[in-house]
């Protein structure tokens, strides 16, 4: 325990910290309702550059594209991931290797998991567009699933799937009946992040979108915006995805907890 | 009893993990209606056992014969046997009710008879006002309770307790026994018990079998085990038991201080081979009559537990203490204390002989 002569120092520590974590973030949101649309000076409050946002149709289509996207990895990887947790809990007494080897997407930097992406694309002849991109989600999708299923199934009592068993139910009864039911918060918490994580994802989907416009996400067209300078568009448009992450995050973690009391 | 039918036929069961054989070659015979115990320590075998009759676990050899029809691949949910988990396992996110009906759903039962049958296990069990609680907002008989009437609610064939009593205190312990035993008088199914507690099984089998290391010693009924042990770990497994270590001569065992004590009424080991003469600690008494066994020795250790009194004596014979547990009765017709020399004295009819 620190003594409580230290208290105020690390109380100023700790501002610091969360200045150093959260200034920027408020900048960039309080910049977004600034009328004059300049980062120097601050000429009253306005929801217009939102309004300018929702006439803007490249950013429109890359945030359908990226709705799409998210919705279908977060499906795909979700649905494979908890099946995949529940396989691995089950014959976990074979080893850690097969562990290792699914939680590895979460580790591998994502820029040599998209060039190992866009290589193994291009060696398959694939046509490359918002499905690559689908696929390539699911990959890194599916490990984040998969671990928060895992650490809900360390404490999962499997006497209950065996006692459906034993009241006459057969596997696939139990599995919806019982076994889904009481996983449901944790994978309703992976898919939460798992869609967080594909909303804001930009390397990979750079990589593996293929030429021309029609698959452009919403962080690429952000990344195209900029480079003719942060306008006050993007700050209404980042605040609007840091909002989208933070009500996903909050969900998850919300029915992460509740799983742990029940 | 009546020469009842057997239900039941396990015939040279064996289940191996690895190296270990954890059930070895047992065969039972449980017959229909029959409260039936499966008595033995942690490790041996009785869980393997009781779980091969749910049909979690195969048997690597033997048959498991209900009915008269071989079970031992059939899966657990094509049995017409319910286990009673250790753990209860009731289903947290389903209501008391929906717990109990979730077995007869799985039968395809009409609505109209879940809904009855539901309500009649209710009030057999006494928790109909319960109905839609969650697990988790009842104490830990009424879980208990649950998870009993989760299983005979499907009026099995035979119904398994694992442990059924072991989550609960003492003095719940006690009056669930006489309620479960009523109760398997009263629905006709016939129970098998599994536990390490041999009080429990005295209390509340028709039978017990007896197991260590994974083979069946004895199984007979609770009077039999106690009174005709069939070898010196049941003897030691079931009650209290003084052993004293010796010869067999043909009067009877002598023993360490050259005293011979005599056996009535069982072959016992062959001459000149090394054995042990048993007597259980109530059987021993301080009004010494004609043919008993006699023993002297000095009070090292007494403990009062209200209905007998409890004596370690130590005596040429063993060489632990003996321990000797007197009626109040006779406590206060010769008052005791320690540090005393009394003397003992035991019937050859109380007295067991056990090869070393």
């Amino acid at each position: 325990m620190p003594s409580r002569a230290h208290l105020p120092a690390m109380l100023t520590i700790l501002g610091f910290v969360f200045a150093f974590l959260y200034v920027p973030i408020s900048v960039l949101v309080a910049l977004s309702f600034n009328e004059g649309g300049l980062p120097t000076a601050w000429t009253g409050f306005s929801v217009k550059w939102y309004g300018a946002l929702a006439q803007n149709g490249d950013i429109l289509s890359a945030a359908l594209n990226t709705l799409i996207v998210a919705v279908a990895s977060t499906l795909l990887a979700t649905i494979v991931g908890t099946l995949l947790a529940i396989g691995v809990e089950i014959r976990r007494r074979k080893g850690k290797l097969l562990e290792s080897l699914i939680f590895a997407p979460m580790i591998i930097p994502d820029i040599v998991l998209a060039i190992a992406l866009l290589s193994f694309f291009s060696l398959l002849d694939v046509t490359m567009g918002l499905h690559t991109i689908v696929l390539s989600h699911v990959v890194f999708n599916l490990a984040f699933v998969c671990s928060v299923v895992r650490a809900r199934l360390k404490t999962f009592d499997w006497s209950v799937v065996e006692a459906s068993a034993d009241l006459g139910a057969p596997v696939v009864t139990t599995f919806r009946r019982i076994t889904l039911p009481l996983l449901m918060p944790a994978v309703i918490a992976g898919a939460l992040l798992a869609f967080t994580l594909s909303v804001d994802e930009f390397i990979i989907a750079f990589f593996t979108s293929g030429a021309g416009r029609a698959s452009i996400t919403l962080p690429m067209q952000i990344f195209s915006m900029i480079r003719f300078g942060v306008t006050p568009e993007i700050n209404a448009l980042a605040t609007l995805v840091i909002a989208v992450s933070v009500v996903a995050l909050a969900l998850s973690q919300r029915l992460n907890r509740g799983l742990v009391g029940a | 009893m009546t020469a009842a039918q057997t239900l039941l036929s396990i015939r040279s069961a064996v289940k191996r993990f690895g190296a270990v054989t954890a059930v070895d070659r047992v065969s039972l015979d449980i017959r229909e209606n029959e409260f039936f115990a499966l008595l033995g320590a942690s490790g041996s075998g009785k869980t393997t056992l009781l779980r091969m009759l749910a049909g979690f676990e195969t048997p690597d050899a033997g048959q498991i014969l209900l009915d008269g029809r071989d079970i031992a691949r059939v899966p657990p949910n094509k049995r017409p046997v319910n286990l009673m988990f250790q753990s209860y396992a009731l289903f947290p996110h389903l209501t008391v009710r929906g717990n109990i009906a979730y077995g007869l759903e799985m039968e395809k039962r009409s609505k109209a008879e879940i809904d009855r049958r539901v309500e009649e296990i209710l009030e057999t069990i006494q928790l109909a006002p319960f109905a839609t609680r969650k697990p988790d907002q009842l104490s830990g008989g009424q879980r208990q309770r649950v998870a009993l009437a989760r299983a005979l609610v499907k009026r099995p064939r035979l119904l398994l307790l694992d442990e059924p009593l072991g989550a609960l205190d003492k003095k719940l312990r006690g009056t669930m026994q006489l309620e479960l035993k009523r109760l398997q008088h009263e629905v006709g199914i016939t129970f098998i018990l599994v536990t390490h507690d041999q009080e429990e099984a005295l209390v509340m089998a028709d039978r017990i079998a007896i197991l260590k290391d994974g083979a069946l010693l004895q199984c007979d009924t609770p009077h039999r085990v106690y009174e005709h042990p069939a070898d010196r770990f049941a003897a030691d497994f079931i009650g209290e038991m003084n052993f004293f270590p010796g010869e067999m001569t043909a009067e009877g065992l002598r023993g360490l201080s050259g005293q011979v004590i005599k056996a009535d009424g069982n072959g016992g080991p062959r001459p000149a081979s090394k054995a042990l003469a048993a007597v259980r600690p109530e059987r021993l008494h301080l009004d010494v009559r004609a043919g008993d066994n006699r023993l002297e020795g000095r009070v090292v250790a007494m403990a009062y537990h209200g209905l007998d009194l409890q004596l370690h004596v130590r005596t040429a014979l063993s060489p632990e203490p003996l321990l000797v547990r007197i009626t109040a009765d006779a406590a206060e017709r010769q008052p005791i204390k320690e540090g005393d020399d009394i003397l003992l004295g035991w019937s050859p009819q109380d007295t067991r002989l056990f090869p070393a």
